[in-house]
């Protein structure tokens, strides 16, 4: 139930976002500090998402099937390949060495 | 017929296809993450955004609290708001439709919008893109919800490897030059550092505040990161066409 909670405050939060930029006035965030804040705190955002679902299991630390997830949607994504060409990619892999017995 | 004529709406209906298309990997990805149907439903209705989206279920399905996916999610959901300052500059929507244009508000509509020139495409743009993304992107999340949760183990299909190939194709198009890469390098580094010492989820807030850091003391590009995941330009600067469908690196919203 607290999930739910926590995910509609999101939801508000998000829509909260996306209207300041329509109602504040434009100089305000016209800072191009604002920009840059929020454009070096999405490649951040991402880029730890990304370690955290490679190499985090709770608190520990591991190299697993994920990894060659990882590597094989570099590859795709070094090739132009689309996005859901990607994501399968690196489920295919991830499926391939836990069959080829690294968990 | 005539609107089908203008160039932007052309656009936003092929970005529509691709963004909404991989609503599917985000469907299925997010009931296997421990949230159920209406749960992924309620977060491609109402919060409607996709790396936010991706946020808030990477940090459940890694373990983390409700407010640390909260977080994440919100974080994520900051440069809406640079993008609703520039749509509100350039649209100037009133009454009820600037409510709508809010919600609405996201990578993808954005950049259609904004690389038209006229101002009457630049409207058609957003809001052709917006509202097909809003309605392909629903669409896709239900099949893949659906399709998800008939599949067992999520780890026998390799769907934790799906999440991250994820989220490095919404991070592979922000990696333009040396800077944006280096950003990521130190965020994942300050990541790896925390994982062992916080509570799931943490991490992330921690490289976050890392990232911010870096963005409010340095001098780069005023735009950096602020690339759409699906650029609907990207055919025009590298093959001279646009072809429907075909949605490049890091296609993803």
């Amino acid at each position: 139930m607290s999930l739910w909670i926590w995910l509609l405050i999101a939801c508000a939060l998000a829509y909260a976002w996306k209207l300041v930029g329509y109602f504040v006035p434009a100089r305000l965030l016209e800072d191009p500090r604002m920009s840059r804040v929020a454009g070096t705190m999405t490649i951040g955002l991402l880029a730890s998402l990304t370690v955290v679902n490679t190499f985090a299991t709770g608190q520990s630390l591991a190299a697993d099937a994920r990894l060659g997830a990882l590597v094989a949607a570099a590859i795709a994504l070094a090739l132009r390949a689309p996005f859901l060409v990607v994501v399968l990619a690196g489920a295919g892999t991830a499926a391939l060495l836990r069959i080829l017995g690294w968990n | 017929m005539t609107l089908l004529a203008s160039p932007a709406v052309r656009m936003g209906i092929s970005i529509s296809i691709a963004t909404g298309l991989y609503g599917v990997s985000f469907g299925a990805l997010s009931v296997t993450s421990g949230l159920d149907f209406w749960q992924t439903m309620a977060l491609s209705l109402l919060l409607f955004s996709g790396g936010s989206q991706f946020a808030f279920i990477g940090v459940v399905a890694g373990g983390g609290s409700g407010i640390a996916a909260m977080s994440a999610a919100t974080l994520l959901g900051m440069r809406n708001g640079i993008y609703g300052m520039q749509l509100n500059a350039l649209l100037h929507p009133t009454g009820w439709r600037r409510y709508v244009a809010a919600q609405l508000t996201i990578d993808e509509s954005t950049a259609t919008s904004s690389g038209q020139t006229d101002p009457a495409e630049q409207r058609r743009g957003f809001w052709a893109a917006g509202i097909g993304i809003y309605v392909l992107w629903n669409l896709f999340t239900a099949i893949g919800a659906l399709a998800g949760s008939g599949l067992g183990d999520p780890k026998q299909w390799g769907l934790d490897g799906a999440a991250v190939a994820a989220f490095l194709g919404l991070l592979w198009p922000r990696l333009k030059g040396r800077e944006p890469v280096a950003i990521a390098a130190v965020c994942a580094v300050a990541t790896v550092i925390a994982v062992p010492f916080v509570p799931a989820g943490v991490p992330i807030l921690v490289a976050a505040v890392v990232a911010a850091v870096i963005g409010w003391f340095s001098h780069g590009r005023r735009d950096e990161g602020l690339e759409p995941d699906v650029d609907p330009f990207r055919e025009r600067h590298h093959h001279g066409a646009h072809r429907a469908g075909d949605t490049g690196p890091g296609a993803g919203k």
